[in-house]
């Protein structure tokens, strides 16, 4: 964890009485609804198709058990025993009474948390690698990074207003699980030839009507230079940026307009005037940001243990758990263990407020009280000794957290939809328990392996459906809930956007049509280790498209 | 009737608006549009005339450095609430082109909600939307005692060890 210091506490504490105030103005009719709304959105308040909706930032993921306990406490005070947590790690609670999200605000602040830009035109929550720190395959941790980007970023003066909203993440390890390349701007921590670290920055990908792969402005960006390159970037956009229409208004746009040539011109030429200002970051600057972050004193004789074998040789249902949910961990007798959000039953992505506080006490107990949201919409605990795992299997199963489908088809991400969101056009909570109820056998779903199944309710794309292995997008048909499907999506580091079908499928169609596709794969793959992506890549839409619309023609 | 504020205390506004097709006066402290700076050409009446200029917020400062700089008062536009363009025309006007004159905040977005944020990016003085209570929005520059930005040293400063103890969670 960051620990915030007294300055960081100033900052939240006054957030609240600023938000309190504007509350209380709006109540009183002395803000104009459309002004507040503004600012209300910068502290995460929606007001949603039944009730207000209240976001939370969890800065790239990270949390204690004792702000998920806090998150438990608000479940049950605020709301309806649950939260969501979303595809960007963040939590959202959907049935706070708009009078009461100051209360909830200063609750959240004495755990060292916010609502803070969570939402409204702005630069949002960072969001990084659910294995951070822990990862085999990192370069280093990229969350001090963050963190610095997060403060830059907080209540900056110059870019709280900006064309759109802004969203930025990080990657620093070999495999891409942030999916740095569709985001406003994306970066990915290198080392050069020259051994020295630095970045390597793409700026306009997203996802949304016009869903980009955003394309590298910068191959190789000094370590010092982080957060000057962002300033020039920011201003940029915030002074070219389209406010004409809404939907050209993110900087994807303003880079395809411009041309990517002439954009990184124009971000150069900016950076060149402030790069050796105070924003330039100094030697120790960062480590000083390293050493706010805990460490842990991992046990040097975790791998010493025996159980662990035993138990996977002895019980065939924690092997199967422990074959999808664990993951390697840098440090020898320790694992991953990732907490399955998707369970049957379950929109994606929900927890109950007893869920969490119980798995806020196996943190304390079994992974140094601490906590990741990844961005499939599960938890991490990320640092768990070998010999413990066997108990926290068992605690979580008695959960319900311990669907062992973490990659596989059902583990499948989902924006609220026509649920709880207003701007929705289809259900997407409905169509994914479909789905489970299609592809309830784990040996069938082991056997479809990797997959990632992403579906939203409308064009924003919350749900990521345009990076889908298989993507789902909820239409509106004359009043009716239709279902257009991409094949061939990924945010990894192959980023692509999937490509159509064809004609959408009716709220019935929509499950078995996945069906079909998943047959097709399993007919054509060349064997058992051709993934679903490699082998559509290999084969096109053709034999899809034959399958899926074969009944039509006949 | 709007009012001119600074932190701490309501202005007098010696500055006056002339309308585009309105005739300059000899002397005087006046406000020009933009547009009608450019149409005089430099032909500017000689005598005791202090001019200010009103600047769209889609104007580049910088490529205009030269003719802005001589100018005792700049009032930058901001035409909505949530347009903040004008808030990086301020930041490079002051930060880049070290702009010594008065840095004047009007508009739509002049209000108690977004003064500080105004403050942070370097304007000197804010001629509020007809509707703000000026003592309100003095109190506002207060809302937050301290910042993030806008550059770093504050941060540097805190996160030396010893400087800010990181409080218990
Ligand atoms: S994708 Fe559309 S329906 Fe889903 S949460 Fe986003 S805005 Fe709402």
């Amino acid at each position: 964890m960051y620990r915030y210091d007294q300055y960081d506490q100033t900052l939240v504490d006054e957030r609240v009485i600023q938000f309190r105030d504007q509350t209380r103005r709006y109540l009183a009719g002395e803000l104009p609804a459309d002004e507040f709304r503004a600012l209300r959105l910068r502290n995460g308040l929606y007001v949603q198709r039944f009730a207000p909706m209240l976001r939370i930032a969890i800065p790239y993921g990270l949390l204690s058990s004792r702000q998920l306990r806090m998150l438990g406490h608000i479940a049950r005070t605020y709301d309806k025993h649950y939260g969501h947590f979303t595809t960007r790690q963040n939590i959202q609670f959907n049935w706070p009474a708009l009078e009461r999200v100051p209360d909830i605000l200063a609750d959240l602040a004495s755990v060292q948390m916010h609502a803070i830009q969570t939402s409204g035109n702005c630069i949002r929550n960072v969001t990084s690698d659910h294995l951070a720190g822990v990862a085999a395959d990192e370069l280093l941790d990229p969350r001090p990074y963050c963190e610095l980007t997060r403060q830059w970023a907080t209540f900056h003066p110059e870019f709280n207003w900006l064309p759109r909203k802004f969203k930025i993440a990080f990657s620093a390890a070999g495999g891409d699980r942030a999916a740095i390349r569709v985001h406003d701007i994306g970066v990915q921590i290198v080392r050069n030839d020259a051994g020295e670290l630095g970045y390597t920055i793409y700026v306009g990908g997203g996802l949304g009507r016009t869903p980009i792969i955003g394309p590298m402005v910068r191959e190789f960006l000094p370590e010092a230079d982080l957060l000057s390159y962002f300033e020039a970037v920011l201003r940029v956009y915030n002074r070219l940026g389209r406010r004409d229409n809404i939907y050209k208004a993110r900087i994807k746009i303003l880079v395809k307009e411009t041309g990517l040539a002439a954009f990184r011109q124009m971000v150069e030429a900016e950076w060149e005037q402030i790069k050796d200002s105070e924003l330039r970051l100094q030697p120790g600057d960062l480590d000083a940001m390293r050493a706010r972050f805990d460490t842990f004193d991992y046990d040097p004789s975790a791998a010493s243990d025996t159980s662990f074998d035993a138990h996977l040789a002895a019980d065939s249902a924690f092997a199967a758990w422990a074959r999808r949910n664990l993951q390697p961990h840098r440090v020898a007798g320790y694992k991953v263990a990732f907490v399955s959000l998707k369970a049957q039953g379950i929109a994606p992505g929900d927890m109950t407020d007893t869920q969490m506080d119980a798995v806020a006490e196996l943190a304390d107990r079994y992974a140094f009280g601490e906590v990741r949201v990844t961005h499939d919409q599960n938890l991490v605990l990320a640092d768990v000794r070998q010999g413990d795992l066997y108990p926290l299997w068992q605690s979580l199963r008695d959960l319900g957290l311990a669907t062992p489908n973490i990659g596989l088809l059902t583990d499948l991400i989902c924006c609220p939809g026509l649920d709880f969101c207003s701007l929705a056009n289809a259900g997407s909570i409905g169509v994914a328990q479909d789905i489970f109820d299609l592809f309830d056998n784990l040996d069938d779903q082991h056997d479809i392996g990797p997959i990632k199944v992403k579906m939203s309710g409308c064009m924003n794309g919350c749900g990521h459906h345009s990076v889908g292995h298989i993507g789902i997008l909820g239409v509106d048909k004359k009043g009716e809930e239709w279902y257009q499907v991409t094949l061939g999506g990924s945010a990894e580091n192959d980023a692509s956007l999937g490509d159509r079908t064809g004609p959408s499928f009716s709220r019935d169609e929509i499950a078995p049509a996945v069906q079909k596709i998943i047959d097709v794969y399993l007919r054509m793959r060349n064997s058992e280790d051709e993934t679903f992506l490699a082998c559509y890549r290999r084969i096109g839409m053709a034999p899809f498209k034959a399958e899926l619309y074969a009944t039509e023609a006949a | 009737m709007s009012a001119l504020i600074r932190p701490g205390e309501v202005l007098d506004n010696r500055w006056i608006e002339i309308a585009d097709d309105a005739d300059l006066p000899a002397s005087g402290q006046v406000i020009l549009s933009w547009a009608r700076w450019l149409s005089l050409d430099g032909q500017i009446p000689t005598g005791d005339l202090q001019i200010g200029l009103r600047l769209p917020n889609t104007l580049d400062v910088v490529a205009h450095a030269s003719q802005l700089q001589s100018h005792p008062l700049l009032v930058l536009d901001f035409p909505s609430f949530a347009d903040g363009r004008a808030y990086s025309q301020a930041r490079l006007l002051k930060a880049r082109l070290g702009y010594r004159g008065e840095l004047r905040a009007a508009g739509q977005a002049v209000v108690r909600d977004q003064l500080q944020s105004l403050q942070n990016c370097g304007f000197d003085s804010y001629q509020l939307r007809g509707d703000q209570d000026p003592a309100l929005c003095i109190g506002a520059f207060a809302d937050f005692s301290a910042s993030y930005q806008p550059n770093l040293l504050a941060m540097r400063k805190r996160l030396r060890p010893g400087s800010h103890a990181p409080l218990a969670q």
